[in-house]
């Protein structure tokens, strides 16, 4: 029993997919089998996760399954994550049209899940390489799920073109790595990049652009707009969450234990690229008139906040960094949530789109106010005490001005951020007939709505807590 | 009985604080209920002074009655109150003539709750002047009579004419002369705030006594500044404050506009208390706080004081209007009070100098009774005629006889007839001039000449000549002065002939008081 | 255990917050009612903290400590001292003033109301706070609502770029200073071995001199955005002006001494020696302030922007006050951020009820407004006297400490050149006060000026009477900020 405890999750998610599939068949009617397979894969991942939180927790930090998985905090607390997020996320698909009819939809995002976990516990470049790819390519087909709908179809092949391209280039640094040093277990591996070279150098950047792409930094970011775009809103939250998440998992895991002596020389570099994405992030989000494009530029844009805690390299930093993509994830869900139900009754992801939200729905407009609010970093939101501690961690290290260029730049997002509540509580629709046009959100999504509220303000506010959960994740990296 | 006795000075203050709450507190309607409840209250701090002056013991140095709460702990300043001769004349004339004003003003018939609201605290505010002996608590009810008058002017006063504010833009000409006033004075005051406060600063107190003799001794430097200039510097800025209140020429702008526009009551209090508090102020703050530099400035004071006199006196002799007329013979009596006070300053000490200063403070009593009385009696006409132009009038004396003679008695007075009052001050500022100042005294005669000449064209341009037939029959028909204006006018003429005559009783306090403070 | 009467004040608006936005959107009645209970109850709390507030014993009191963050040293760490409690006292006064005055708002009162009372717990949290990191947490809570109530229920014509500009300079504020913050955390944690956020042992860090000298710019300067301190106080007037009545009160009474209040302690208390070095620099920022600002407002057209000026230039004493570093100026400083609340308070309220009736505020447009309102004549006419600090009235009494603390200084011709502002405040607020209630009524208006409701007059009494009460007497308000003072110059070494 405790040999498979490290990937219990895991083995959970996979049984789920094949019960999917398996139930598949038997759900003749549409009407019936739709709302039943989105319930069932919701309570089927909660039980999954409540499972896994009783049984699976890891004592300290060991490697399992012949060095391929590492069974410690960091990984379990990112895969608890994977499984909440995968849960919210078929709460919300049970809202999209094509998503919810199809076991395929709810079969792919298990897989995806599933690929994540890996990601997160992987310790050998073997393993790793396989989840990334068992990650993406249910992935590819989600975001290119909607067959007859060209922007969709662009989306995924956009999507595969691009991840292919980098994964290929994610494998010729890791088989470079193997072939410099014979081992591909990444704790040992880093005794051997304990001293710079030009080998390092060249092995560290086919790796690090391998995974830029993976969390959409600069100058890796240009495919994540469109992406998202066209893919189903669900998916895009899905994909601007939790496998930004799983990238960065992964990168955090590569860095301290491959290259932690190289941090001297890599984080100047790391820094220069945290700026760069963040403030092209922000810039290009200022410009946009979909919010959901917004919204896509505005995700790169916390990739390179999240990289500022990478860039501190202490265990406060790492901490900080699995804080912030926890906080960003809630509240990145929660905004694509809602995008996802005003796309749906206003056809459109434009900005106008979201006039006299609050008169249309009053709840949808605080619940807009709560995510944008939280994205732009005020407080009682989590998004406040995320960028605090990311910051706290840079100053910690030194980095002063990469906390300035860090605050600076959130400054340009709450602009872009405040156009939006600007439409949703000031604007009015054309005819100012809103009492004439509810927007209907449906009992799922209400539900996934009110959860992520609910965590958005109980971690802004009592974070202590779960900033231990992300100190101890930080602390099995060292 | 005791409890007056011990806070006689305190009920005096405050009294009309409390008469304006009840005068509030009465309903709006009521017009007379509120005029003789305020005129019966006003009434009570004038007993109490006259209670006061009885006994007041005039022989005794320094101040009585002395009373002292805390205030400002922080600044280290309190409600210090006391009285000597000097400010008794005053308290016992800002207490005068409020039932009187007040009398006057039963006329009002727009708003009179605020108006008489406005005037009782207006008279608190006068009476905190005399009374502080502590400087903040002084420049406190300094500043804070402003703000009553500014309003009894430009909502009470009179109606007609507009002024040029800037590029066109054009406000009631009461609204002007009420803005000039408050401007005027609160840009004056400023030095004397700046000075105040550098003063706290260097001497953490405010008492007036300690203030003066630590100032005194003060020596070294000061913000990095010899104490001399420094002293210099707030000399003058003491100076202008007062200056501007008396007012001296040329500060003296404000004072036409303003008494042209306010009501009769709000001239006469203007003309008869406030600007004696301009004067007060210089004996009581510039001349002890400051007097090397009164001495080296002497001059430059007097020679303010001859082009008020002079200049006065031909600006009133050169007016039209009836009100302006009296206005500015306030800018040439208030001038005798200054020329008074610039000889008593180079001269300190000497017999010649207590003669002028005794002078000087009599004047100010003496031109408190005949300003008012004239501005009253410009009302008097002014409130049956709607005009005050000169030229409108003309050989009422047949008319209203008994108007006639009030307004030549009491301009005789103004012009300083021996006999009555304003002679008597005159004369005295004159002979301790003299010696001291003999130039400036001398062309202040000069001066006097003119008094004469443009009180005479008053009297003449409104009394004799041809009759102005346009108020002898029909609706214009012009009325005598009726019982209450006469019982307005009673008080101040009964003093003003038993000043001229007997002025021992009030000249002895003042001069006991005088020579105590510049011994 | 003491009641919290501190943690209660502060979460109390928010509570009523979160009710008032679980009520159906109708409930019109109901949530202003609540609203009103709410604000009352916790104006009663201010009210007995500030009598009860021991002057004697001096200090911080009223303290309560809830572990937040253990690890970091974060907590919830409530208390006052001489100098925050008047002011916890002037947000509940606001507070109540403000939901009386906005009685007659007609769309969506639920979300109105909500807003406004998370600002009004943000305001409270940020002056009870003794915890560095909950101060930036209540601080921020204070300052988004602020865009939305603007932009939501602002003035037409300017609300969605005043609203904008508003909340980028005081968010860029915030977030200069909380680098600084935190570089002094960490700085703190290497010197002491300690990591707190706790105000009370940071004080007693002694921070190297050239620390202090490099940090105390940006902190001080990040929270005087919101105090509107020369060059950085361009932000207010157009917010003063875009918002809703009540916004602006809250906004010119309570929030702009927010940024004040936080760069004293912040900045001054925590970084003395920074602040000595800085003195003069921000000395002549605030005398720009002052003489700049009663410039500006004299020549405004608009009668909010005319408030809107004045208080940047009355702002600006309070930031020339805490420059002086001596007890005079300070005093002074803590006063002024009581009397000038209340008295912008007044002047925003008196606005908005003539611009409800006349439907502008261009002030040649406006006329003899004295007989249909004559309660608001007299408070813009106390608040006007108030305004220019005359004698009698709480103006007086905060600003002479403060121009006797900059005669201490070496600076003192400054005072010669701030007095300049004292007439020309005179003259425009004479000046409007004479033109609005006092001119001839323009024929358009005439019949249109309905009387003010008795709630309005509750409001306008109140303020009035705080004017006048402190003005008369100073021991009301004084030996409390003393008290508060004298701690402050303890820090900056002096007696």
């Amino acid at each position: 029993m405790t040999t498979i405890l490290p990937i219990l999750p895991e083995l959970l998610l996979l049984a789920l997919g094949i019960l999917i599939l398996t139930l598949d068949p038997f759900l003749k009617k549409d009407e019936a089998r739709r709302p039943f397979l989105g319930w069932f894969t919701v309570a089927s991942l909660l039980a999954a996760l409540t499972v896994s939180l009783l049984l699976a927790r890891p004592a300290g930090a060991a490697l399992a399954f012949g060095g391929m998985i590492r069974f410690d905090w960091l990984g379990f607390l990112f895969k608890m994550f994977f499984l909440f997020a995968a849960a919210v996320t078929a709460l919300l698909f049970m809202d999209a049209d094509k998503l919810n009819r199809r076991a395929e939809a709810y079969f792919l995002l298990v897989a995806a899940a599933l690929g994540m976990c890996l990601m997160a516990s992987a310790a050998d470049l073997v393993m790793l390489y396989l989840a990334i790819e068992t990650t993406s390519i249910p992935l590819y087909i989600l975001a290119g799920f909607l067959k007859t709908d060209d922007k969709s179809t662009e989306s995924g092949f956009k999507y595969m073109l691009f991840g292919a391209l980098t994964s290929a280039v994610l494998l010729y640094g890791f088989s470079l790595v193997y072939g410099f040093t014979g081992k591909t277990n990444l704790y040992e591996l880093g005794l051997h990049f304990s001293n710079f070279n030009i080998v390092a150098i060249g092995v560290t950047f086919l790796i690090l652009a391998g995974l830029a792409f993976k969390v959409s930094l600069f100058p890796f970011h240009f495919w994540a707009p469109d992406v998202y775009e066209g893919a189903p809103t669900p998916v895009a939250g899905f994909l601007s969450t939790a496998s930004k998440a799983a990238g960065f998992a992964v990168l955090i895991r590569l860095f301290t234990a491959v290259f932690p002596v190289l941090n001297a020389d890599w984080s100047l570099i790391l820094a220069i690229l945290a700026t760069l994405t963040m403030t092209v992030g922000n810039l290009i989000a200022l410009t946009q008139k979909s919010v959901k494009r917004m919204l896509a530029y505005s995700s790169i844009a916390h990739a390179g906040y999240a990289m500022i805690g990478v860039v501190a390299f202490s265990e406060l930093g790492m901490a900080s960094v699995v804080f912030y993509l926890i906080a960003y994830a809630l509240t990145n869900l929660l905004a694509f949530g809602i995008v996802g139900i005003v796309g749906r009754a206003a056809g459109s992801d434009e900005f106008s789109a979201y006039n006299g939200l609050s008169r249309r729905s009053a709840g949808l407009g605080l619940a807009a106010l709560v995510a944008f609010l939280s994205l732009a970093g005020m407080p009682p939101f989590v998004g406040f005490v995320s960028k605090f501690f990311v910051f706290a961690a840079a100053v910690q290290s030194g980095w002063v001005w990469l906390a300035i260029v860090g605050v600076l730049n959130s400054i340009v997002g709450l602009y872009y951020y405040l156009n939006v509540l600007k439409a949703v509580y000031l604007y009015r629709m054309e005819n100012e007939d809103e009492d004439r046009h509810p927007v209907p959100v449906s009992r799922p999504a209400a539900i996934a709505l009110v959860i992520l509220v609910a965590g958005i303000l109980l971690i802004g506010t009592l974070f202590g807590p779960w900033f231990g959960l992300a100190t101890r994740a930080a602390a099995a990296l060292f | 009985m005791e409890f007056i006795r011990s806070h006689i000075l305190t009920l005096i203050l405050f009294f009309p604080v409390l008469a304006a709450v009840v005068v509030l507190l009465l309903p709006k309607n009521n017009l007379k209920a509120i005029r003789w409840t305020a005129l019966g209250m006003s009434l009570v701090p004038f007993a109490l002074t006259v209670y006061l002056w009885t006994q007041f013991q005039s022989g005794q140095a320094g101040f009585q009655f002395e009373e002292q709460y805390a205030w400002y702990a922080a600044l280290n300043s309190t409600l210090h109150v006391g009285v000597d001769g000097l400010s008794l004349t005053m308290v016992l004339l800002t207490t005068l003539l409020t039932p009187v004003a007040l009398l006057a003003s039963f006329s009002i018939t727009d708003r009179v709750k605020a108006y008489m609201f406005l005037f009782l605290f207006l008279e608190t505010g006068m009476l905190g002047v005399f009374l502080a002996l502590d400087l903040l608590i002084f420049f406190v009810f300094w500043e804070i009579g402003l703000v009553p008058m500014y309003f009894l002017i430009n909502q009470w006063g009179s109606e007609k004419g507009e002024r040029e504010l800037w590029k066109g833009v054009k406000i009631q000409a009461r609204n002007y002369a009420s803005l000039k006033f408050i401007i005027f004075t609160m840009a004056g005051s400023l030095g004397l705030l700046l000075a105040i406060q550098l003063l706290g600063v260097l001497f953490k107190t405010y008492d007036l006594a300690a203030l003066t003799a630590q100032w005194n001794s003060l020596e070294g430097t000061v913000l990095g500044l010899p104490v001399a200039t420094v002293k210099t510097v707030s000399f003058w800025a003491f100076v202008v404050a007062f200056a501007i209140k008396v007012p001296v020429w040329p500060f003296h702008t404000w004072l036409p506009d303003a008494h042209t526009e306010a009501p009769t009551a709000g001239s006469m209090i203007l003309a008869g208390v406030l600007l004696k508090l301009g004067a007060y102020g210089f004996l009581r703050l510039v001349l002890p706080l400051y007097p090397a530099e009164s001495a080296k400035y002497a001059g430059a004071l007097a020679f303010l004081a001859v082009m008020a006199i002079v200049f006065g006196a031909f600006a009133a002799y050169g007016q039209k209007d009836f009100k302006r007329l009296v206005a500015y013979s306030s800018v040439n009596h208030m001038g005798f009070v200054l020329l008074g006070i610039a000889a008593a300053a180079k001269a300190s000490g000497t017999l010649d100098a207590n003669i002028a200063l005794n002078g000087a403070v009599l004047q100010m009593f003496n031109h408190g009774l005949s300003a008012a009385g004239m501005f009253f009696l410009v009302g008097v006409l002014y409130e049956r005629t709607h005009t005050r132009n000169l030229d409108d009038f003309g050989g009422l004396f047949p008319l209203v006889p008994v108007y006639g003679g009030i307004l030549i008695f009491t301009s005789m007075a103004s012009l300083g007839l021996p006999g009555l009052n304003g002679f008597v001050s005159e004369f005295l500022v004159v002979r301790g001039s003299w010696p001291i100042l003999t130039v400036y005294t001398a062309i202040a005669m000069i001066g006097l000449l003119f008094t004469g000449a443009y009180i005479l064209k008053g009297i003449k341009s409104v009394l004799h000549g041809p009759l102005n037939e346009h108020w002898a029959t029909g609706e214009h028909k012009l009325t005598e002065i009726n019982l209450r204006e006469i019982i307005v006018m009673a008080p101040l003429m009964v003093l003003i002939l038993v000043i001229g005559i007997y002025p021992a009783w009030i000249l002895d306090v003042i001069n006991k008081a005088m020579m105590m403070l510049f011994h | 255990m003491q009641f919290p009467f501190l943690s209660v004040i502060v979460f109390t608006p928010l509570a009523a917050a979160l009710v008032i936005l679980l009520y159906k959107a109708e409930w019109k009645k109901a949530v202003r009612w609540t609203a009103l209970a709410a604000g009352l109850f916790a104006l009663a709390l201010s009210v007995w903290v500030y009598i009860a507030y021991d002057k004697g014993a001096a200090g911080y009191q009223f303290i309560e400590k809830y572990d937040w963050m253990p690890m970091f040293g974060i907590s919830l760490h409530f208390g006052v001292d001489g100098m925050s409690v008047p002011l916890v006292l002037l947000t509940g006064i606001v507070m109540v003033t403000g939901v009386m005055i906005s009685w007659g708002i007609e769309d969506r009162p639920r979300e109105f109301f909500a807003f406004l009372f998370i600002l009004a717990s943000g305001v409270f949290g940020v002056f009870a706070s003794l915890d560095l990191f909950m101060l930036f947490f209540f601080y921020e809570i204070a300052v988004f609502p602020m865009y939305l109530l603007i932009a939501i229920w602002g003035w037409i014509k300017t609300r969605e770029y005043a609203a904008m500009k508003l909340t980028l300079y005081l968010f860029i504020g915030s977030v200069v200073s909380l680098v600084g913050a935190l570089v002094m955390y960490w700085t703190a944690a290497q010197q002491t071995g300690a990591l707190t956020f706790d105000m009370l042992a940071l004080e007693t860090v002694k921070f190297a001199p050239e620390f202090q000298k490099i940090w105390f710019l940006p902190v001080f300067l990040g929270f005087a955005i919101l105090g509107g301190l020369f060059p950085f106080h361009n932000w207010s007037p157009d917010g003063h002006v875009a918002a809703p009545t009540a916004v602006s009160m809250f906004h010119a009474g309570v929030l702009m001494k927010l940024g004040a209040f936080a760069a004293l302690r912040v900045g001054i208390m925590l970084l003395p020696e920074g602040a000595k070095f800085w003195a003069p620099l921000i000395m002549s920022l605030a005398l720009v302030n002052i003489v700049y600002g009663a410039f500006i407002a004299s020549v405004q057209t608009d009668f909010k922007y005319v408030i809107g000026f004045s208080s940047v230039s009355h702002m600006g004493l309070v930031a020339m006050g805490f420059a002086t570093l001596n007890a005079d100026g300070m005093t002074g400083a803590g006063v002024q951020m009581f009397s000038h609340g209340v008295m912008t308070a007044l002047f925003f309220a008196a606005v908005g009820m003539v611009y409800d009736r006349a439907h502008t505020r261009e002030i040649p447009k406006l006329g003899g407004m004295v007989k249909p309102l004559p309660l608001v004549a007299i408070g813009v006419i106390v608040g006007s006297l108030v305004s220019m600090g005359m004698p009698g009235f709480s103006g007086f009494i905060a600003e002479f400490p403060i121009f006797r603390g900059i005669w201490d200084t070496k600076l003192w011709w400054m005072a010669i050149v701030a007095a300049i502002s004292i007439v020309i405040t005179a003259a425009y607020v004479l000046r409007v006060v004479l033109k609005v209630f006092f001119g001839d009524m323009p024929a358009e208006l005439e019949g249109h000026i309905t009387p003010i409701k008795p709630l309005d007059k509750i409001a306008l009494v109140l303020l009035m009477a705080l004017m006048i009460g402190i003005g008369i007497l100073p021991a009301l308000m004084v030996p409390w900020v003393e008290t508060g003072v004298k701690h402050i110059l303890s820090l900056l070494g002096g007696a």
